[in-house]
């Protein structure tokens, strides 16, 4: 009976984990204990009790429901289905790369002829050298609409180095400092090792980049963008683990987890399947407005600072949009708001998107090549800075201080 | 400390504690207790995650050790602390005594009575298993979560000074979480998991009656009525439990027997928290609702 218990507890565990759940060994163990404890005479307290030590987080809910269910009628058929199904996966440990994974084919193209595959990290960086100077200029005032696929992971290396223009969040915790409070316990530690020449320690607080939220429009109008954004987003979620990347045009679809993949292509490629609505129309104002209420109270915390990547042509009601901008500048921190529509000298806000969305945001900044985005952080303090009544105070002196 | 036999025994311990769980929620707390496993807990605020912790204290007669989180919360606060004002008497008197050896000295200052216990050591060293109950972890930082993994893990804290401190008595341990921030999965793997919902509304109604007695029949029925009829509306914080038990006795507190849209109107700032809703609950909309609900319940009735 308990061997029969294991073995179907095990096979469960196989069938969540091929389901995407982080279902280790030491789950699944601890789910047979629970089920020595429970028992197995009600369904419900079993399956009480194995989403109890199986799931991670509510969102899980649905798909762990679904395969018990599955499950529950018959044990062998799922297994049955998933063998039938991923025939390689059983033996061959590293899957394959997926097809159009647009890295691994340029890779390999430039290595045709040379020894191929492993060496293909090393040729990336050789190239990446090997981009001359001026090149890297030319590269860098090229637009976005004109870039190629190694131009984009230049892009992204920008966005892993390039400081952001936040403010920094003042933390509660201290860290050691050469002035500042006074350290009792770290001062009391050194003197018994210096007992005649007693020294004080010091901390202070530590000074931290904000949470970083980014909420990228991906209608037809910002089409061009939307990718060297994504790539741009994912450098900062690889660089900051407290990032959160929205994208939108007529929904709201957090992808925040896609981007933490490591890989640049396969993150912006499962990006792109959880989102549906590519290169369709543009609804801001339901769209700030969803977000306001499913999300806003539970990203938008700890001082995080809102990027707000849109070019704020909306064909909705202006006075909704101007209704949820103020409700979002309420949770916001601050608000920059990167628009690649300004580089056009000529350009006014004249729309009323972009008319209503304006008085809520704390600054306004053209970004459509990588220059604007290396230049990113001196555009939003001239705009601060130009902004007395605002209420800011300039990101250079918090930082000197 | 009482022993529990199984889920049910739970639940009616539970309940004399005027807790009323449903059996999701005491399977995964029965599961906890027996595996010796934290449980965390999430949910909208106010469904009765903290009080779980209370009522389960009182339920196994053990003491609860609670340990509110927030931004910053460092091991000072959360752990231990060194008496560094004793500590420098000691000092002091060693320097009156004229005592030279180092090594006494800073074996002296580094003693058991020189610790000072915050919650989470208190969980390691008391007489009886404690409920210790760690809440809204969610607004403590990363770091923090890091440092309780061994813990949780292990039941024990390490202390550099004097090193490994374990627990005689494990602690029972509550997490709960509103999820302003993801816990990490480090964490979430030690860890058994539940997420605690809205109660339907018959449990609902079991929870007032018990919560607020002096209300009639019809007058929590109606409330739970009408507050799960505002959790379907789109509302940016729909109300919880804690608000429905606190709107009760706000009604109560007005003498009212059941509800109207005047008194509905009066005390909606006890249910709703945010302006915008209740800006969007015209007095025309609650006069509504409330016919709606009444002719729902007389097809029932």
């Amino acid at each position: 009976m308990s061997g029969e218990l294991a073995g179907n507890v095990l096979r469960f565990a196989r069938v969540l984990r091929a389901a995407g759940m982080a279902v280790g060994t030491d789950r699944a163990l601890r789910a047979v204990a629970a089920l020595e404890v429970i028992g197995v005479a009600r369904r419900d307290d079993v399956h009480a009790a194995m989403s109890a030590v199986m799931l991670d987080s509510h969102a899980q809910q649905p798909v762990f429901d679904a395969a018990f269910e599955a499950f529950w009628r018959d044990p062998r058929l799922l297994e049955r289905v998933l063998a039938s199904r991923l025939p390689q996966v059983a033996d061959a440990a590293p899957a394959p790369a997926p097809r159009g994974n647009r890295r691994v084919d340029e890779a390999l193209a430039a290595q045709s002829g040379s020894a191929p595959g492993p060496q293909r990290q090393d040729s990336e960086t050789v190239a990446d050298a090997a981009l001359s100077h001026s090149a890297r200029e030319r590269l860098r005032s090229t637009d976005f609409e004109a870039m190629s696929v190694a131009e984009f992971a230049l892009a992204e290396q920008l966005a892993r180095t390039v400081a952001l223009p936040l403010r920094p969040v003042v933390s509660r915790r201290f860290t050691a400092a050469a002035r500042g409070r006074i350290d009792l316990r770290a001062s009391l530690r050194a003197m018994p090792r210096q007992p005649d020449a007693p020294a004080l320690a010091h901390q202070r607080r530590r000074r931290l980049p904000p949470p970083v939220v980014m909420l990228i429009d991906i209608s037809g109008s910002m089409e061009r963008y939307a990718r060297a954004f994504l790539h741009f987003a994912h450098g900062i979620t690889r660089r900051q683990r407290n990032t959160h990347t929205f994208v939108f045009g007529t929904r709201l679809t957090d992808i925040s987890r896609c981007l933490r993949h490591r890989d640049p292509d396969e993150a912006l490629a499962l990006a792109g399947r959880a989102a549906s609505d590519w290169q369709g129309g543009t609804r801001i104002a339901s769209s700030l407005d969803a977000f306001n209420r499913q999300w806003a109270r539970r990203v938008l915390t700890r001082n995080a600072s809102l990027l707000l990547v849109t070019d704020g042509l909306d064909r909705g009601d202006a006075a909704e949009l101007d209704q949820a901008a103020a409700t979002l500048a309420r949770w916001a921190r601050e608000i920059i708001w990167l628009n690649p529509l300004l580089r056009y000298d000529g350009f006014e806000p004249k729309a009323a998107g972009v008319r209503a969305l304006l008085p809520h945001v704390t600054a306004m900044i053209p970004v459509h090549n990588l220059r604007s985005l290396t230049d990113i952080r001196q555009a939003i303090e001239r705009q601060r800075g130009a902004a007395p009544g605002a209420g800011f105070r300039p990101a250079r002196r918090r930082n000197a201080a | 400390m009482t022993a529990i036999t199984d889920v049910d025994h739970l639940i009616a311990v539970l309940a004399d504690q005027q807790y009323v769980a449903d059996r999701r929620l005491a399977t995964s707390v029965f599961l906890a207790l027996r595996l010796q496993r934290p449980l965390l807990l999430e949910g909208e605020a106010g469904v009765g995650k903290t009080e779980l912790a209370k009522a389960l204290a009182g339920a196994l007669g053990a003491p609860l050790i609670r340990l509110q989180c927030y931004e910053g919360l460092d091991i000072a606060q959360a752990a231990y602390e060194w008496n560094v004002p004793r500590q420098m008497l000691e000092i002091r008197l060693a320097e009156a005594l004229g005592r030279q050896d180092q090594g006494s000295l800073s074996a002296s200052l580094y003693r058991r009575e020189m610790l000072i216990e915050r919650p989470l050591l208190a969980a390691l060293t008391q007489e009886r298993a404690p409920v210790l109950l760690i809440d809204e972890l969610d607004r403590a930082d990363e770091p923090f979560e890091a440092y309780l993994l061994e813990m949780l893990a292990e039941r024990q804290i390490t202390i550099p000074e004097i090193g490994t401190i374990r627990a005689a008595h494990p602690p029972i341990v509550l997490l709960t979480s509103n999820r302003t921030r993801e816990l990490h999965d480090a964490l979430r793997r030690r860890c058994l998991y539940q997420w605690v919902d809205y109660p339907d509304a018959a449990r609902e109604l079991a929870i007032l009656s018990r919560r607020a007695p002096g209300a009639s029949q019809r007058l929590a029925a109606e409330v739970v009525a009408f507050v799960q009829r505002m959790r379907e509306l789109d509302l940016f914080k729909a109300p919880g439990v804690a608000e429905a038990i606190d709107w009760t006795n706000a009604l109560l507190a007005l003498d009212a027997m059941a509800l109207d849209p005047a008194s509905i109107e009066a005390t909606l700032g006890v249910l709703l928290k945010y302006q915008d809703d209740i800006a969007r609950l015209s007095s025309g909309d609650i006069a509504q609702l409330l016919d709606e609900l009444r002719a729902r319940e007389l097809p029932a009735a």
